[in-house]
């Protein structure tokens, strides 16, 4: 009862990492990349795309309204959004082949995560000071600096988040409007939502949740390993030049002893907490930063740089085993990849070239299916819809074949002509229309639609059925 | 209480309950757990202060209870959303109201209106008899096809509606078709059968059922069977049967004629509603011309 043994941890606690600032090329990598990236999310739905008068001007927009999508001189409507599956398969095999080459560079240098969270960072160190600073503030009592400092970090980083969720809502809506909305606090609410979701989830993320969102949260982080092959980049510390390592003073000799000084600067700039020297692990995101800190020191120690640095298996292998290095960027896998991209690239080209300016959907009534009239002949009801999906009203002419005597009539006010229906720009025009026809042989005979623009440009062909009785 | 046992790998005291060896341990709830029920109680007590929720025996709210300071109840938010859709629909109804037929079938936005109206209309109150699709029963009219009975222009489809077929009142359509089994001999009605069904399917037919069919039916069905609408005669010359079109069924028919009945719903739907039904029912196909 007395010895009481310590009690058994079920959850890691978590080590909370605070980058050291660190100079060199993969840093500032990191740098135009979050330039570029955050240059791309924050500006992008400001660039202009003249379509003509009946359609937005914004280069990239979802109207969710309107049921349309823009991006350049790309147009979808609702049921088109199969080119947005395609851009997602695209842009998940691309990942792929990047992964495969370079390893997890995009977690490293690009993916929202790892942007947001290294632009927290940088806002942490400029207001609290570097990792020395941060720490002894974080465990050091509260304090009347600990409190301003804090303040402001956390009131920064609410303003990003707002910046961040204000960026998100510009794709829906027009840019330089909803700008002049949100200056003067006159939005929906649907857009406050969204703003204010975006800014908590920020907060949050980059804040607080940071590499967990990599190590617990994110599914590709965990998948990635099956793109890995042993020709994939991935940082590696090469222990054959580096150990044994040991602390090094200026003029002691370097034989026997490794070439690291086991000054762990490796360690502290490490976004993520872990220690390179210990091998690949799950955490790492292959970012670099601690390439530069070690390549740093090696100058400082005059011994060459590379101690940290992208590798790959192979090459770690053949160092071990004596043999040249080499590295093989076309591998099944690269071709595999690039293959996959080509035909889903050519197939979406291919589909955007042919993309028709006009669709014609025929939508037999199920109740009743048909209708006898009073001279036996057999009617059937049908509500046609013509898209117009050009920016200019158009008028199409509907007529029926294949079947003998068949008469098309439209159902509408002013009693149209099925010759002249108007189909506004940019709209979907629904016809009720009835066809009559002699009393056919079979209960099931075809019918074929067919709208043609009065230019005779498009020609629309639908192939539906009129129903009789089997009588 | 005095001997509190610990648990060994934990150091966490147990409840002293055992199964099979296994004693549950006394684990207080986890911190957020108990942080988020906290914020739950004092949201609820937020709640039922803002909301109407208390029930009382004698109360102010709606059903007897507590108010709330917001003064929300359900049926004003009923009556808020009906109200928009009645604002969206005035704007339509004060030009329909003052619009003839005529000017309805012109107007796309109004014809538009008429016919989803109608349309709803006809689901609550026509379906029951004449189905969803309108086709009818035996011994209720098929809507959809170009027989009708008392005529199939709006004005006519419109006064049907309104006051109905052989229903309780003033002007309603009205016609009786006497019962030839009390008048005629079997066989003498099966000669008037055979001759009607000769009009639609050609054919030879028996002298004494033209003779007897000239005599008695031809007032109200024509000479050559096309029917009255003014007396709702049905069409013995084309496809469309009301009551069945076997010979059988004619037979039964002649001896004891069935009579629909419709009710006059100008007292049931108000006026508007019913015009728009009469649109509605006018574009479902066989609608004619005035």
């Amino acid at each position: 009862m007395s010895d009481v043994a310590e009690p058994i941890k079920f959850f890691e606690k978590r080590e909370r990492a605070y980058p050291k600032r660190v100079w060199g090329k993969y840093r500032q990598l990191k740098w135009v990349a979050m330039i570029v990236t955050l240059s791309i999310y924050y500006l992008a739905p400001f660039l202009r795309w003249d379509r003509g008068l009946h359609a937005p001007d914004q280069a990239i927009l979802i109207d969710m309204p309107a049921r349309r999508a823009y991006f350049f001189f790309i147009e979808i409507w609702p049921q088109e959004v199969y080119y947005l599956t395609g851009i997602l398969v695209l842009a998940a095999v691309a990942l792929f082949f990047v992964t495969s080459l370079a390893g997890r560079v995009w977690c490293g240098y690009t993916c929202p995560q790892t942007v947001w969270t290294d632009l927290f960072v940088w806002v942490e160190r400029i207001v609290q000071g570097d990792r020395a600073k941060r720490m002894k503030l974080a465990n050091g009592p509260w304090s009347v600096e600990k409190l301003w400092k804090l303040s402001v970090t956390h009131a920064l980083w609410i303003v990003i988040g707002m910046l961040t969720g204000g960026a998100w809502v510009f794709y829906f809506n027009d840019a330089p409007t909803l700008l002049e909305q949100i200056i003067h606090f006159d939005v929906p609410w649907s857009v406050g939502g969204w703003i204010l979701a975006l800014t908590f989830s920020t907060y949050l993320m980059a804040g607080f949740a940071r590499e967990q969102v990599c190590m617990y949260m994110c599914p590709y982080s965990r998948f990635q390993s099956a793109m890995f092959d042993k020709d994939t980049l991935i940082i590696g510390y090469d222990d054959v030049r580096g150990e044994p390592r040991g602390k090094h003073k200026k003029g002691d000799t370097w034989d026997g002893r490794g070439d690291c000084v086991d000054c762990t600067l490796c360690v502290q700039v490490c976004p993520v907490g872990i220690d390179i020297r210990d091998g690949l692990q799950m955490e790492c995101i292959a970012c670099g930063l601690c390439v530069d800190a070690c390549n740093g020191v090696m100058d400082k120690v005059e011994r060459p740089r590379g101690l940290i640095r992208y590798d790959t298996t192979n090459n770690q292998e053949a160092r071990l085993a004596g043999k040249p290095e080499s590295s093989h960027i076309l591998r099944p896998r690269t071709f595999w990849y690039v293959s996959i991209i080509s035909i889903v690239g050519l197939v979406m080209l291919y589909g955007l070239l042919n993309r028709s300016a006009s669709e014609l959907h025929v939508l037999h009534d199920r109740n009743p299916l048909y209708v006898t009239l009073s001279d036996g002949t057999i009617r059937n009801g049908y509500d046609i819809r013509i898209l117009n999906k050009t920016h200019e009203d158009m008028v199409f002419s509907l007529t029926v074949d294949g079947l003998d005597g068949a008469n098309l009539r439209v159902q509408a006010a002013g009693d149209p002509s099925a010759d002249a229906l108007l189909v506004y720009a940019d709209s979907v025009g629904h016809f009720r229309v009835f066809v009559t026809a002699p009393k056919p042989g079979a209960a099931r005979s075809k019918l074929i639609f067919t709208a043609t623009s009065s230019d005779e440009m498009i020609s629309e062909i639908y192939s539906g059925l009129f129903l009789s009785s089997r009588r | 209480m005095s001997n509190i046992e610990k648990d060994e790998h934990s150091g966490v005291e147990t409840t002293g309950h055992e199964w099979d060896g296994i004693k549950e341990l006394n684990n207080p709830a986890p911190r957020w757990w108990l942080i988020v029920m906290i914020i739950t109680i004092i949201w609820g007590i937020g709640y039922s202060v803002v909301y109407p929720s208390w029930p009382t025996l004698s109360g102010d709210g709606e059903r007897g209870g507590t108010v709330g300071t917001m003064g929300w109840t359900q049926y004003k938010e009923l009556e808020e959303s009906q109200g928009e859709i009645m604002a969206r629909r005035a704007q339509y109804l004060s030009r329909f109201e003052t619009s003839s037929f005529e000017e309805i079938q012109a107007d796309a936005g109004l014809y538009a209106f008429a016919i989803a109206g109608g349309a709803s209309a006809f689901k609550d109150n026509c379906a029951t008899c004449h189905g969803t699709g309108g086709t009818g029963a035996p011994g209720y009219p098929n809507l959809l096809d170009d027989d009708w009975l008392w005529g199939g222009t709006i004005t006519d489809i419109h006064e049907t509606i309104q006051f109905g077929v052989r229903a309780d009142h003033d002007e309603t359509r009205f016609s009786e078709m006497p019962a030839f089994a009390d008048i005629y001999s079997a066989e003498e009605v099966a000669d008037i059968a055979d001759y009607a069904l000769s009009f639609s399917a050609g054919g030879d037919f028996p002298a004494r059922g033209k003779l007897l069919y000239d005599e008695q039916c031809a007032l109200c069905h024509a000479d050559n069977g096309t029917g009255d609408r003014f007396q709702g005669a049905p069409n013995l010359a084309d496809a469309i049967w009301f009551y069945g079109g076997t010979r059988a069924e004619l037979i039964n028919q002649i001896n004891r004629p069935k009579h629909g009945m419709m009710p006059n719903w100008d007292t049931r739907l108000d006026a508007e509603t019913i015009r728009q039904l009469a649109i509605y029912v006018h574009s479902l196909g066989g609608g004619e011309a005035e």
